[in-house]
């Protein structure tokens, strides 16, 4: 059939010219960050790195970031939205409001208002990187409450809760061994989102003056380009690795966490 | 965003119908939520009232509409429509290439290698491109750049022979295009995976063509979400930070530099909440684009299941 194969080229078209289009800054990016003196090949950008004391201290940071923000989200997050579907019915479209409010709220405009929050902030806590865990749970929110959600709807939470209830489980016993176990893969999906969303994020740590991993690679790039796009690469990569586990993570479900959940970051 | 109707929709027959046991829960019920309520208070709703109220303030704490009315001039002004212009015209180019590539990966194997990765290449890009972006471009059409050495030594054509572009409006569409494209991908694929093969055998059963699918079949169901996914790429656009901030550090074209120009210090004395007048112009359009996408959802969620 005609039209079959007219489909067929047009696929092959388009995949041909956007892979090309998408494929082309990273090989970019290999090359530059091997470029050696006088034209030669070197690893010099790549095996600076390391060397880098900013920026390892900075992926430190970032890292720890992306645990104590995902910890942090889960244990906000998990207790109180199993609670509302359990006993407090009257408080979802509000907790369901104020989840998905960061989206309507760009990053650059939050960050106008944390910033005297912020001044309390380190007053009290000490200045911190890993003070930046309070706003980034917030940015990590609209994600996590979706995934969360999807997680809880899934299963007949009620039900399992009364049946845990009548032989004596305590509420702590009900969310710690039967609601965490029952949506365990809907927790592993907004955690990775989480780390990944923390990882790549530049708005606020920069504006609020902390160095974290985008930080020290924008400031680098100042001066030394090759490191920088060398870093920038491994980001990628790395966070390639992390969604193309989440589709693995969420097989199960018609649609996986990565293909309806993500939305608008940290451009 | 899609997420969004057909979990709503799921609930009233779902297990979790509200019933006797939660009719009048306790006091102490309600203290179960306060943690998150408190954290919610302070780090999102205290912030974001701040900018709101901010704007109407001048530097006493007294109302004022000064700084809204600033924002209709000079270069605040120019830098809104500059914005609006980009994130239109990258949400209009990310929607069409995005529409189409979604298209080539939905017709493929729904559990196939190739779709894997797209998706999560687009995840990456859509979300997490950032400042990586920025130096992929330096890296590609910088200065020193891979494509503009190979065009300059090779081709005879200097890239910056009119002038830096990529550091400027030209430069931002561009690199737009490589978070607008991929965002599309994922916003857009549910819709098209929604389209039920049955339809398309009704349609050739019929003694249609592939054009009659697309002209009376598809293009009405998909028209709705391909409007909503045009919406979000134009408030993501518009929302953009970060690859703006890492390229451009001369200048601020745009109201997000134009904030950051704020909060650095750049800042006019009696105009300090200006910045927050920025901030809750953002938030107006964003909402308005997000507003008017969450209705186009709700319109198609009664369609595609």
């Amino acid at each position: 059939m005609g039209s079959v194969v007219k489909q067929r080229v047009l696929r092959t078209i388009i995949l041909l010219v956007l892979g090309v289009y998408f494929i082309l800054p990273l090989i970019a990016m290999a090359e530059f960050s091997t470029r050696g003196r006088g034209g030669s090949r070197s690893l010099e950008s790549w095996t600076s790195i390391v060397d880098d004391d900013g920026l390892m201290e900075a992926l430190v940071n970032s890292l720890l970031l992306s645990v104590t923000s995902a910890v942090l989200m889960l244990v906000l997050l998990v207790p109180t939205m199993a609670w509302i579907r359990l006993r407090l019915p009257q408080l979802q479209r509000l907790v369901e409001f104020l989840c998905l409010l960061p989206l309507a709220i760009p990053a650059i405009v939050l960050v106008v208002g944390m910033a005297p929050l912020y001044a309390w902030v380190n007053y009290f806590l000490g200045d911190s990187p890993l003070t930046l865990t309070f706003a980034y749970t917030i940015l990590v929110l609209p994600f996590a409450y979706r995934a969360v959600d999807a997680g809880l709807a899934a299963i007949d939470l009620k039900t399992l809760a009364e049946a845990a209830r009548s032989l004596g489980a305590s509420w702590f016993t009900v969310l710690w061994k039967v609601v965490v176990p029952n949506i365990r893969v809907a927790l592993i999906g907004a955690s990775l989102l989480s780390v990944a969303l923390v990882l790549g994020e530049f708005t606020i740590a920069s504006l609020l003056n902390f160095d974290t991993l985008q930080v020290q690679v924008n400031l680098l790039g100042k001066r030394n380009a090759g490191v920088s796009i060398a870093v920038s690469l491994l980001c990628l990569i790395f966070a390639f690795v992390l969604l193309f586990a989440l589709s693995y993570v969420g097989q199960r479900r018609r649609q996986t966490v990565a293909e309806e959940e993500i939305l608008p970051g940290s451009n | 965003m899609t997420s969004v109707a057909p979990v709503a929709a799921a609930k009233p027959g779902g297990p979790t119908r509200k019933s006797g046991a939660a009719g009048r829960p306790s006091a102490a019920a309600w203290l179960v939520a306060v943690p998150f309520l408190a954290f919610v208070g302070i780090f999102l709703v205290y912030p974001t009232v701040l900018v709101l109220f901010g704007a109407f303030q001048d530097s006493t704490g007294a109302f004022t509409l000064d700084n809204l009315s600033s924002l209709f001039t000079g270069v605040v002004f120019d830098a809104f429509v500059r914005s609006i212009e980009l994130s239109a015209l990258t949400a209009v180019i990310g929607a069409v290439f995005g529409a189409l590539l979604t298209w080539a990966i939905a017709v493929g194997n729904p559990d196939g290698m190739l779709r894997r990765i797209v998706v999560a290449g687009s995840g990456v890009l859509a979300q997490f491109g950032g400042v990586p972006l920025a130096f992929a471009f330096l890296a590609t059409v910088g200065f020193e750049g891979l494509v503009t050495k190979f065009l300059r030594d090779n081709v005879g054509i200097d890239l910056f022979a009119g002038s830096a572009w990529l550091f400027e409006l030209p430069g931002l569409t561009l690199v737009y295009t490589f978070f607008q494209i991929p965002l599309m991908v994922i916003v857009f694929l549910p819709a098209l995976d929604g389209l039920r093969p049955q339809w398309r055998e009704a349609n050739a059963s019929l003694g249609g063509t592939s054009w009659t699918y697309w002209r009376h079949v598809g293009g009405p169901i998909l028209l709705p979400p391909f409007l909503g996914a045009l919406l979000l790429l134009f408030a993501n656009a518009f929302s953009a930070y970060a690859t703006a901030a890492a390229l451009v550090s001369q200048g601020s074209p745009i109201v997000p530099l134009q904030i950051r120009g704020f909060l650095t210090g750049e800042v006019v004395l009696g105009q300090e909440n200006l910045g927050k007048a920025l901030g809750l112009g953002m938030v107006i359009v964003v909402s308005i684009a997000m507003g008017v996408n969450v209705l186009l959802q709700r319109r198609v969620a009664k369609w595609v299941r």
